[in-house]
């Protein structure tokens, strides 16, 4: 199944985790004892996040950390970029046919 | 002048919102009329190289207006307006959904609520638009489609840019 992006962002928990992840990295363990759901629920977000290029794993000694995708967050905010965009020039052409009415009011 | 009209834009992930304010130089009337006309509608609703074609617009509570968003290669992306209360010249409300060339609306795509708000203040008019979707992942695959329109517009920008370049 390809996951993607939104549907990883569209639910609460993982939006908390990569709220944790945005300060530190940080264990499995330590992700899941901030939610009260079991470590399983938790470390199934984990995976999803991670197919989605949102967090990255990294090998520390015994432990694996995992950390946000910065790139991939980026990228999140270019979409919104292109949104907004997108009613700017709907809104200049707006302006532009605005003065066209005036002009032909007089 | 026209870049100190004031444009905002906000996404409200919190309660799946999309929050629009801009400023026109020109009456209320008249702005009023670029938002409910369709004749106006369809010269500035879709954001070029897109068109904006507007088969019939009902504007009266409980009308419709059936409309497509046409790409440069000429596919349509057919939707609807239900207009829902309209206060002239002051504000209007309406559910947008998407639907086929035959009207038939696509219960998979999400639908939205368009709150439209107009304010004049010494010869400017200010517009409010919130755009309140259903869910977080309505609002996400909206921005996802958004994306799509605004790349094939990058590119178009993009392609002016190289005619000038090669003058």
């Amino acid at each position: 199944m390809r996951r993607d992006v939104f549907q990883a962002l569209a639910d609460p928990t993982r939006r908390a985790i990569l709220l944790l992840l945005a300060s530190q990295a940080m264990t499995p363990n330590a992700i899941a004892e901030e939610f009260h759901t079991s470590r399983q629920a938790v470390s199934k977000h984990i995976q999803m996040l991670t197919e989605c290029e949102l967090v990255k794993q990294e090998q520390q000694g015994r432990e694996i950390y995992y950390s946000l995708e910065i790139k991939k967050m980026k990228e999140i905010d270019k979409w919104l970029e292109h949104f907004k965009k997108i009613w700017e020039n709907r809104f200049d052409q707006l302006d532009n046919v605005l003065l066209t009415l005036k002009k032909n009011k007089k | 002048m026209k870049n100190s009209l004031l444009f905002d834009f906000t996404v409200d992930k919190s309660n799946n919102t999309i929050f629009v304010e801009r400023e026109f130089e020109a009456d209320k009337s008249l702005v009023w009329d670029a938002f409910t006309k369709q004749e106006i509608l369809d010269q500035w609703w879709a954001p070029k190289p897109w068109t904006s074609k507007t088969k019939f617009m009902d504007f009266k509570v409980g009308g419709r207006r059936f409309y497509a968003m046409v790409s440069p290669e000429g596919q349509e992306h057919w939707s609807v307006q239900d207009y829902i209360s309209i206060n002239p010249k002051t504000n209007f409300k309406y559910v947008d959904a998407f639907a086929d060339k035959d009207e038939k609306l696509n219960s998979e795509l999400p639908s939205a609520d368009w709150d439209l708000n107009f304010t004049e203040y010494s010869g400017t008019t200010t517009v409010k638009i919130t755009v309140k979707h259903k869910t977080l992942t309505d609002l996400e695959q909206i921005i996802q489609m958004g994306f799509k329109e605004g790349f094939t517009m990058t590119l178009n920008d993009l392609e002016i840019l190289l005619q000038h370049l090669q003058k």
